[in-house]
């Protein structure tokens, strides 16, 4: 049997969380949460005589994205109507851009597996606008809601270059990354504020011809992209083995057969007749402008999770979950500055407190636990005032409180005791209550070093200076031997 | 005198004069379109009750010593332009009650002029034609020769301003809809350039060539009307933000050593006689004035009508797509939506259909570069024709229209003749110039005939100055319409 290899491209269409709307003054606001046709206005309502302003903003989100996904901006831009008929679309076409658009040529490395770092090509970037949302009504109606409508929108086109359905869902993820580091998108698949879409064609591994591809559509989480991407991988491979033709078409996804299913065949595409916006004059985008934005770009991902592997000596692990959200980044990054240690914070943060925050389901810009308060309470361990243990548990407090780590340790007693004759009297009083242990000890069985300590720690409650405890311990029982 | 027979410019001088009172003058345009209207048609909804209104709050503030450009002077508004509160229709059914909840960036600018206006005139439906004939409402007739049209698409303006129905009046010209009325009708029609006045609030046909324009009743009028509706609009993305020109100011007659160009490819077959002699002699009235008459070429002037016709079109079919009585303007129920849609659309009428389908063809795939693209090319040669000629001349003078206004009925059936009316005024909003029609005479059958004068671009104080000079010299525009009294007991 013919072994295949996928050749996938993904077609990305992100709103641009900007204040308000691409070609008006509306605000850009949460489709799920805003009641229907509150944020509107007669030019993003398609009304006789309104005409498109362009928001700079806007575009200046888009540049963002396109310097990140090293593209070429265009100093020549150009919008173009792209006609077609449905409720949701006011004017009967959307502006977007065709010939000419926003960024072309770029790349965005992923890496699938360990060490295998592949560069995929971003064929092109473009604006455009989004349309209204239409929603069909059990006795037959259909409601339509203009919110989102005319809300700024980017297509961002990849090159046929992925070629496993890990490979789709790498590079998706990892857009959507980007996407959030640079404050244009919040990444939600289910509200459709990010829409993925895959286009699927198999070939026999090893060459490189480019067959009929289907695209599947209205995947509403990655993990549907996965699945909907490897089941086509799977289905077009059948279909050539068995002496089928693959058929050119739009397909969606059936959640509960886990399959995909033909929507709409080639035949019934769209022409949608492009022709440029006379509306809009070319928008010309010069060096300076490209160099500002440049400016304003937030160090990426990859370059953070080298950085704390090479200048913190964090773990590639450590450093990729640290890495993986901004508000962690800029989190973990403000304790290093406030002058924490990075590994002591890094293992508090990732270890202890990102488990509290999954059980409050509270997020690090909800909680009361600052990075200053973080780094305070690492130095409390690092001059030894608590241990480790305790360290923890005043975490715990801090988090449920609000207060400060020392507040928490003066208040409950928790500074711990280095106190020699305390914790000599608290040696002593093991050794003399467990004479069978202190036997087996001295017949050789090192190990009961550590029931010594524990039992210590216990009678101190857990506040003895581990170190003084232990280096006791072997003291008091080695002078019996 | 009748207050009605005074000009913008002597109604303006008398209300500050504290002569006569806006109340007066707008209730006599409103009793004289009562006679006369029904059977001119000029108007599709005289706001009669909001106009006296207005008037009466001129006339205060007229008391309070204010000084607007028009305040108190009752003018007209081509039913294409949007009006707040008001219904506007575009000529078309499928606006029937469409009542926008915002005014046009010059309706703006008429009220901060503290213009009083009367209603909104009759236009062909969404502006697509040349003799109101298109409009889905009523055709106006021409008030030279009530069995004629008056021109279009902006007729409605055009026929009111020439039949004293109001002193002045707003219209937009697309590819001569202001121009070829105003000729038709023995007025001055302005077409500025592209970007000089905002669209916005004004429905679109062809995006790229849509202006709006004025009428007068002579260049004084039709000047003061224009420039209370320029300056930038920052809601319009191809207003241009140019510095303010006092127009009024440059009309001081003296055409001395202006460079006058004759484009050959103007003087053609087709053109009426009695329509090229006027021309001509217009002509040598210019060359007696002081101006040097220069023999030009516009060598890409053949390409003009096929290029419009693909280019409006194509512009349209997009423009028009909205129009699906889902949002606004009527609906007709039918089974379910793309039904309901279907028939709703069923309301447009037959030239807004077949330049919807003449587009739609012009921009589908496979023909795009054959038929759209081609037209930008050749819309470039003819943008660079004017360019060059402007580096010889100062101004290009031709006639508005091959003929005077035909009889009503005679082209409809046949849409290639109807377009040729425009064949002289298209090839200025296919480029970057400014122009104007001015009556340069009359026919054997008592008919104006325009002469149009065309300017480069942001030069309409030229054209306007030389349409002035010539206007003091000559007194065509002081002959006025005998009209028909309409039998008002309908
Ligand atoms: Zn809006």
């Amino acid at each position: 049997m013919t072994e295949y290899e996928g050749v996938i491209g993904l077609e990305v269409h992100a709103e641009l969380l900007t204040e308000s709307k691409m070609f008006c003054g509306c605000r850009v606001v949460d489709s799920v949460e805003e009641d229907p046709n509150r944020a509107v206005c007669p030019v993003c309502l398609g009304m006789p005589g309104m005409l498109p302003v362009l928001n700079r903003r806007a575009v200046e989100y888009a540049m963002r994205v396109a310097l990140a996904l090293n593209c070429t901006i265009h100093p020549h831009n150009i919008f173009a109507r792209k006609n077609y008929f449905y409720p949701d679309l006011p004017k009967a076409y959307q502006i977007s851009q065709y010939e000419l658009p926003l960024a072309t040529g770029g790349w965005l490395e992923i890496e699938p597996e360990l060490g295998v770092v592949r560069r995929i090509g971003v064929r092109r970037v473009h604006m455009e606008e989004d349309t209204g949302k239409l929603t069909h009504t059990e006795n037959g109606g259909s409601l339509v809601d203009y919110n989102r409508s005319g809300v700024p929108l980017l297509e961002i086109v990849s090159e046929p270059d992925l070629h496993s359905a890990e490979e789709a869902y790498v590079y998706a993820t990892k857009l959507r990354q980007i996407l959030r580091y640079l404050d244009v998108n919040s990444g939600d698949l289910e509200k459709g504020v990010l829409r993925v879409e895959p286009n699927i064609s198999i070939r026999p591994k090893g060459t490189d011809q480019l067959n009929t591809r289907t695209e599947v559509k209205n995947l509403n989480s990655f993990r549907i992209l996965f699945l909907a991407t490897e089941y086509e991988l799977e289905r077009q491979a059948n279909v050539l083995d068995n002496g089928g033709e693959i058929v050119q078409e739009t397909r969606g996804w059936n959640e509960a057969d886990k399959r995909t299913f033909s929507q709409r065949i080639k035949e019934d595409a769209h022409d949608y007749r492009y022709f440029p916006e006379p509306d809009l004059p070319p928008l010309h985008i010069d060096d300076a402008w490209i160099e500002r934005v440049r400016a304003e770009l937030p160090e990426l991902p990859d370059a953070k999770i080298a950085r704390y592997r090479n200048d913190w000596g964090l773990s590639r692990y450590d450093a990729e979950l640290l890495a993986d959200e901004k508000v962690t980044a800029e989190w973990f990054e403000a304790a290093v500055a406030a002058g924490g240690e990075p590994k002591a914070i890094a293992n508090l943060l990732l270890n202890n407190l990102f488990k509290l925050m999954n059980e409050s389901g509270q997020s690090l810009d909800e909680i009361d636990v600052s990075p200053e308060g973080l780094v305070a309470l690492t130095e409390l361990v690092e001059q030894q005032t608590i241990n480790n243990n305790i360290a923890k548990s005043v975490l715990v407090e801090m988090f449920e409180t609000g207060d400060s780590a020392e507040t928490i340790v003066r208040a409950k007693g928790l500074a711990q005791v280095s106190d020699s004759d305390a914790i000599l009297a608290a040696v002593q009083a093991a050794i003399d209550q467990n004479p069978a242990q202190v036997q087996q000890y001295l017949d050789g069985k090192d190990k009961l070093m550590g029931f010594f300590v524990g039992q210590v720690m216990r009678a101190m409650k857990g506040k003895a200076n581990p170190g003084v405890v232990n280096q006791l311990v072997e003291q008091e029982l080695d002078a019996l031997k | 005198m009748d207050i009605t027979d005074l000009t913008l410019i002597e109604l303006r001088d008398a209300l500050r004069a504290g002569a006569t009172s806006s109340f007066v003058a707008t209730q006599a345009m409103i009793d004289r379109i009562v006679t006369y209207d029904n059977a001119l048609c000029s108007y599709l909804n005289l706001t009669d009750q909001d106009a006296l209104q207005q008037a009466s709050d001129a006339d205060s503030r007229l008391a309070d010593g204010e000084e607007l450009p028009l305040l108190g002077v009752p003018i007209a508004v081509k039913d294409i332009i949007c009006t707040s509160g008001v219904e506007t229709t575009a000529g078309s059914k499928i606006l029937e009650g469409f009542i926008p909840p915002y005014d046009a960036f010059v309706v703006e600018k008429l009220k901060e002029a503290g213009a009083v206006i009367l209603g909104k005139t009759n236009t062909d439906e969404f502006a697509m034609g040349s003799s109101t004939e298109n409009s889905a409402y009523v055709t106006t007739h021409n008030p030279w020769d009530v069995s004629r049209v008056p021109g279009g698409s902006s007729g409605g303006s055009a026929a009111a301003v020439a039949a004293r129905l109001a002193y002045g009046a707003l219209g937009t010209d697309t590819g001569g809809s202001v121009r070829q009325p105003a000729s038709f009708c023995g007025v001055v029609g302005l077409r500025p350039t592209y970007g000089r006045v905002s669209r916005w609030g004004v429905i679109a046909f062809a995006s790229s060539l849509d202006q709006v324009g004025t009428f007068g009743r002579n260049v004084a009028d039709c000047t003061a009307l224009f420039q209370v509706i320029t300056g930038h609009d920052r809601r319009d993305s191809t207003s241009l933000d140019v510095p303010y020109e006092n127009f009024e100011a440059v009309l001081t007659g003296d055409v001395a050593g202006l460079r006058v160009g004759i484009p050959q490819e103007y003087f053609i077959a087709g053109i009426e006689p009695e329509v090229e002699a006027a021309v001509r002699t217009a002509i040598d009235k210019l060359a007696e004035l002081g101006a040097e008459i220069v023999e030009i070429s516009l060598p890409h002037t053949e390409y003009a009508l096929p290029v419009y016709y693909l280019i409006a079109p194509a512009e349209a079919s997009a423009n028009l797509a909205r129009y699906d009585g889902v949002r606004y303007g009527p609906r007709l129920k039918a089974d379910d939506m793309i039904a309901t849609v279907k028939k709703t659309r069923s309301l447009f009428g037959a030239e807004p259909k077949r330049r919807i389908m003449l587009g739609t063809y012009a921009l589908s795939a496979g023909y795009y570069d054959a038929y759209y693209g081609r037209a930008l090319k050749a819309r470039t040669l003819i943008k660079n024709d004017f360019k060059r000629a402007f580096e010889q001349v100062d101004v290009i003078a031709t006639p508005t229209s091959p003929t005077t206004a035909f009889k009503i009925g005679a082209k409809v059936d046949d849409p290639l003749s109807m377009y040729l009316s425009d064949i002289f005024t298209l090839s200025l909003n296919l480029s970057a110039s400014c122009g104007l029609s001015l009556p340069c005479g009359f026919d054997s059958n008592g008919l104006p005939i325009g002469l149009q004068l065309i300017g480069d671009t942001l030069q309409e104080a030229t054209i306007l100055n030389a349409a002035y000079a010539y206007e003091q010299a000559t007194d065509w525009h002081e002959r006025a319409p005998v009209l028909p009294e309409s039998s008002s007991e309908q």
